[in-house]
């Protein structure tokens, strides 16, 4: 038992909800009709649903949307590079240093917050999952080594060490991915791996071990659904926590130079010293980084209502 | 208890050493040496060896790393390619630099987040719990050199209120004792931007987590017997229920400095603050590998010592977790 076995993904609260457990067949589509009912009435969910699909929407059809390409150095009509441009009509949030346009490196961030987002958070929080599975269900000597790992996880300070790898590996989009969800999966595991202990004590699985069900059968067929609510949770909040982690590794300069960021973006206009006053620059990503991570917290905490009847006062 | 606390120990101890062990198999995965910079600056091949004998990396690997976890035992962090001097010299202060920053952080995140979030469970359910909640989760979806950067543009660069960074006045000479060092005005007007930074950062936490076992604790009998009694909101609030909500503060605060730890070199390097995060960055950046290696181990040592403290405190604070 420790600490972080009881903290929620947010901080919100010390206790995990104890679901209701039925058959499993009926636990698959109880979670569908759960997500949907994360939506109604609930205000927060739904203006973060409405923001997160417009990042999507942003991120999908950049190409087409962004008025120029992000990379493209601008000239004014005087054949003058348009440097550190004020916005205008022509360029709406303004140029870089570069006389490029700051609106469409935004658009195209987008798409680099998305795939990291989205990518990392599957990623870690499959292997969470099975890490949690594993261990809660076998318990003894592989629950004991595979929570050594968690801890040991728990150990390495997470931006150190995601940017020494990152340096080693190189910046690529999906070398970012692969580090940050190296050490992202440590809080789903330790989560779920309660759920799973309370999960092998009820009677749904001494009935399946009756009829003689295999462990694979008893951990993906009978347990993995009940656990399904908590692992969407913690996909919801780690796209949060990873979008943030990659603001920060290209806030640092460690980021895909191939790609613009909305971390990179700010990193240029740091780096270049002019944050001093060119407002512009700094201002679109800043926010783009707020308002994505705060959709996804917002859809997030509606749905830990659901997994949590604790909330929901 | 006694045996919970035993084993937790041994537990600490593997856990450190896998630590270490990960931190030299990740440094001796990355690019180059200390020669790399200066074989372009027309280094022989001569010299070159020479230098790599001089500081051991010549030697096969797993002596190297026999060599390696000897020096930390004996506190000996390595020798700095960059400074051409001990590692340990310079982390000494710059660890001390990062200590005071993130304390100072979380000692203001969590003086004003316990008493905000106590407040937003009092008032549950009203237009004013929203908001605070709102504002929480704003704070909590600001990436710190956001914060960082936006109160640079407006205290800074609009009302020039307080220097651009660093972390006293150009030119000044360091003080050379402790106290005289961290404890003088020039010291604290340098740090409160990046200290509210991080205070800003992390007090969402603290909020949200008040107010929920606020509200758990404000739906107990004894706080209606209170409210019979005629008592204040405010003491009701402050005096009665916020201290049987305190409980789960004291492991998250542990847990969250140990995080911050790690979290303080994106705030470091925002306003050139010259702590062990944003050395271990540049480091990086100049191959400087035993400098990089020594702030990452002191970061690391945080980490862990912080995690411990959090799991002892979790017990021995709540007599009702079981100790398994």
């Amino acid at each position: 038992m420790s600490v972080r076995d009881k903290l929620s993904a947010i901080g919100e609260t010390m206790a995990i909800g104890d679901s209701e457990s039925s058959t499993e067949g009926s636990r698959i589509r109880e979670t569908i009709d759960a997500i949907i009912r994360v939506f109604r009435g609930e205000r927060m969910a739904q203006i973060g649903g409405v923001i997160l699909l417009s990042f999507i929407l942003v991120g999908l059809f950049a190409p087409m949307l962004a008025p120029y390409d992000p990379g493209e150095m601008n000239r004014g009509e005087d054949g003058e590079l348009l440097r550190l441009d004020a916005p205008s009509q022509d360029h709406p949030f303004g140029t870089t240093n570069l006389g490029r346009d700051i609106l469409s490196q935004v658009m195209y961030g987008a798409r680099v917050s998305l795939i990291v987002g989205l990518a990392a958070a599957f990623v870690s929080t499959v292997i969470g999952t099975n890490v949690a599975l594993i261990a809660g269900y076998y318990g003894g000597t592989v629950d004991n080594i595979l929570m050594r790992l968690v801890d040991i996880a728990y150990g390495l300070p997470f931006l150190p060490f995601v940017i020494a790898l990152v340096f080693i590996f190189g910046s690529s989009l999906w070398n970012i991915i692969f580090v940050i969800s190296l050490l992202m999966w440590r809080s789903s595991a330790r989560v779920i791996r309660s759920e799973v202990l309370s999960q092998k004590g009820r009677p749904y699985i001494e009935s399946a071990d009756a009829i003689g069900a295999s462990n694979l059968r008893k951990m993906y067929i009978h347990i993995l659904p009940n656990v399904l609510p908590l692992m969407v949770l913690y996909m919801a909040f780690g796209v949060a926590w990873a979008v943030i982690y990659e603001a920060s590794i290209a806030f640092l300069g460690f980021g895909d130079p191939s790609m613009y960021s909305w971390g990179t973006i700010m990193f240029e206009a740091y780096s270049t010293g002019a944050i001093r006053f060119a407002y512009w620059w700094v201002i679109p990503p800043g926010v783009c980084i707020m308002l994505f991570v705060m959709s996804v917290f917002f859809i997030g905490r509606s749905l830990e209502k659901i997994t949590n009847p604790d909330l929901r006062h | 208890m006694r045996k919970f606390i035993i084993r937790r120990i041994a537990y600490l101890l593997l856990t450190y050493w896998a630590f270490i062990t990960v931190l030299f198999v990740i440094f001796r995965m990355t690019p180059g040496d200390p020669t790399t910079m200066y074989v372009v600056e027309g280094m022989t091949e001569a010299e070159r060896q020479a230098t790599l004998e001089r500081y051991g990396l010549t030697d096969p690997l797993h002596i190297q790393y026999l060599n390696y976890v000897g020096d930390l035992l004996r506190g000996d962090l390595g020798f700095s390619y960059r400074y051409n001097t001990s590692v340990a010299s310079i982390l000494i202060i710059k660890f001390w630099n990062t200590i005071f920053l993130m304390a100072t952080s979380l000692l203001i995140a969590y003086s004003i987040g316990i008493l905000f979030g106590a407040y937003l469970g009092w008032v549950r359910g009203t237009a004013k719990e929203k908001g605070g909640l709102l504002l929480a989760l704003i704070f909590r979806s600001s990436p710190e050199f956001w914060i960082g950067i936006v109160l640079l543009s407006v205290f800074v660069f609009r009302l020039g209120w307080f220097p651009w960074g660093g972390i006293r006045a150009i030119g000044a000479e360091a003080p050379v004792g402790f106290t005289s060092r961290y404890f003088n005005r020039e010291f604290a007007y340098h740090l409160f931007l990046p200290a509210l930074t991080g205070a800003i950062y992390y007090m969402a936490q603290p909020i949200l987590l008040m107010r929920s076992s606020m509200i758990s604790v404000l739906n107990s009998d004894f706080i209606e017997i209170k409210k019979a009694e005629g008592l204040s909101p405010t003491r009701i609030v402050y005096k009665h229920a916020a201290r049987n909500s305190m409980l789960p503060m004291a492991t998250v605060i542990a847990l969250v400095a140990g995080m911050s730890i790690g979290g303080s070199l994106v705030i470091e390097t925002v306003f050139s603050w010259p702590g062990m995060g944003r050395e271990m960055v540049e480091s990086v950046h100049h191959n400087d590998y035993p400098m990089a290696m020594g702030a990452f181990f002191l970061m690391g040592t945080v980490v862990i010592f912080m995690n411990f403290l959090a799991d002892i405190a979790y017990v021995y604070l709540d007599p009702r977790v079981r100790y398994d």
